[in-house]
């Protein structure tokens, strides 16, 4: 227990030291940055995994494929494809490809998987009340399907938020940038930092998706809507 | 960018000594994960108010990235292998301790009563009927996790523990695409050869899945 406070109280007096807030290499730059690569390869990875998601879950069609092509993306080592692609052309865009191929498969898969799931009975109904194949897709299929859809979503947001610390060993910024200059200037203070900043930053986007879900999702699937 | 084959003709075998080294580092933690999960999952199903505890320490750990993860052991564990196996051990168990639980919950009522019918003790039970009805679940999660912890493997090469991450950085280090790639798609190759050993291994645990496929 002596080490953990020992790690807190190192990690409290660098967060505190006024130098850390100023600047390129300040908190708040490197949080700025993090946030970017996250928040772009999520969005991108967002809007092709559920427009496919959809796609393929909606008709039925090519799930098989769909689901082995996603899972094979899985195996896809993301730091030999960064370095990969950085080492042939330097600049931030590989990084986000990278993060884009790590966050599509989660979101496809529980896409997919949640509109399929859904209940056939239900989805007649919503055919029988006069529904076209797009009025099903959103109105039916889409709700009910949510939860699902959240999960994906909040395991790729955390797998990127994870993984973008990668994007500073090729040189560019983010949080990840505190963690390798620790390593390489044998500054353990400094990993210790920019891990705590990583692990919080993680922490906040389980919050936010667990407030998503109580948000979005019909209280009839949570199970918290009162039967009477 | 051309491809050096030649290379590769020149390095085979220490690239597979290094993919040698990844494998053990990537599917041992797997292992234990496995040993792990496998009690606590029959004692959250045995007890249902351990699962929500449980399910969320694992996911704490999930949400913590693979290399912060690293960082932290060293100081207990130092630059050596077991850095980089805690970890993976660590995150195989968010996918394994829930997939073992639900699994025990897809043994139909029916069956369990039946086999106390023919008395089976509670131990005989849990061993003879319920975990082999359990193991298509389980086994779909050791292959979520295995792929996932091949793949996480090459991060630990920052620590000096990489498998074929080492092949990954050297060739950063040398802008030498050919060991990136080479590197790369070995990990792909040994992610697909597992994932595809575990589905064999799931159909000879499970003979009377492919016999019900054959009758109807």
């Amino acid at each position: 227990m002596n080490d953990l406070w020992n790690q807190i109280d190192l990690f409290w007096t660098w967060l505190t030291a006024s130098s850390q807030w100023e600047g390129d290499d300040g908190i708040p730059h490197r949080t700025l940055e993090h946030l970017y690569y996250t928040g772009v390869a999520l969005f991108a990875a967002a809007v092709i995994g559920l427009a496919l998601g959809l796609l393929v879950g909606h008709t039925g069609r090519g799930g098989f494929l769909a689901v082995s092509v996603a899972n094979v993306a899985r195996a896809i080592p993301t730091f030999g494809l960064v370095l990969f692609i950085v080492v042939i052309d330097y600049s931030i865009t590989p990084v986000l490809v990278a993060l884009v191929a790590l966050a599509v498969p989660p979101i496809l898969v529980n896409t997919f998987e949640g509109v399929r799931g859904v209940d056939a009975d239900a989805k007649d109904a919503a055919r029988g009340m006069g529904m076209s194949g797009w009025g099903v897709l959103w109105r039916a299929e889409l709700p009910m399907a949510l939860p699902l859809i959240l999960l994906g979503l909040r395991t790729s947001a955390i797998q990127v938020v994870a993984t973008a610390t990668i994007a500073a060993y090729p040189g560019f910024g983010g949080l990840g940038r505190y963690i390798i200059d620790g390593l390489a200037r044998n500054d353990y203070q400094l990993v210790v930092g920019g891990t705590v900043l990583v692990v919080l930053l993680a922490l906040i986007v389980q919050l936010i998706f667990a407030g998503l879900r109580r948000l979005v999702v019909s209280p009839g699937l949570l199970g918290t809507a009162r039967s009477s | 960018m051309e491809f050096d084959w030649d290379w590769i003709a020149r390095n085979t075998d220490s690239l597979g000594e290094h993919a040698l080294v990844h494998l053990r580092l990537a599917l041992l933690p797997v292992l234990f994960g496995l040993l792990i999960a496998l009690p606590v999952g029959v004692l959250c199903r045995r007890w249902g108010w351990l699962y929500p505890p449980a399910l969320t320490i694992a996911n704490v750990f999930y949400a913590i990235p693979s290399l912060a993860l690293f960082m932290i052991f060293i100081q207990y564990t130092g630059l050596t292998a077991s850095t980089v196996m805690i970890p993976l051990t660590l995150y195989s168990l968010s996918v394994l301790v829930p997939n073992v639980v639900d699994g025990l919950a897809s043994v139909s009522d029916p069956v369990r009563q039946a086999a106390t019918a023919m008395g089976f003790g509670p131990l005989r039970r849990l061993l003879r009927v319920e975990l082999p009805i359990a193991v298509p679940i389980v086994i779909a999660g050791t292959r979520v996790a295995a792929v996932s912890s091949i793949s996480l493997v090459a991060v630990g090469q920052l620590i000096g523990q990489g498998g074929l991450g080492y092949d990954i950085i050297r060739g950063y280090q040398l802008s030498f695409p050919t060991q990136i790639i080479a590197a790369t798609v070995l990990i792909v190759l040994l992610a697909l050869v597992t994932d595809a050993i575990l589905v064999t291994v799931q159909r000879l645990l499970t003979p009377w899945a492919r016999v019900r496929g054959k009758v109807s």
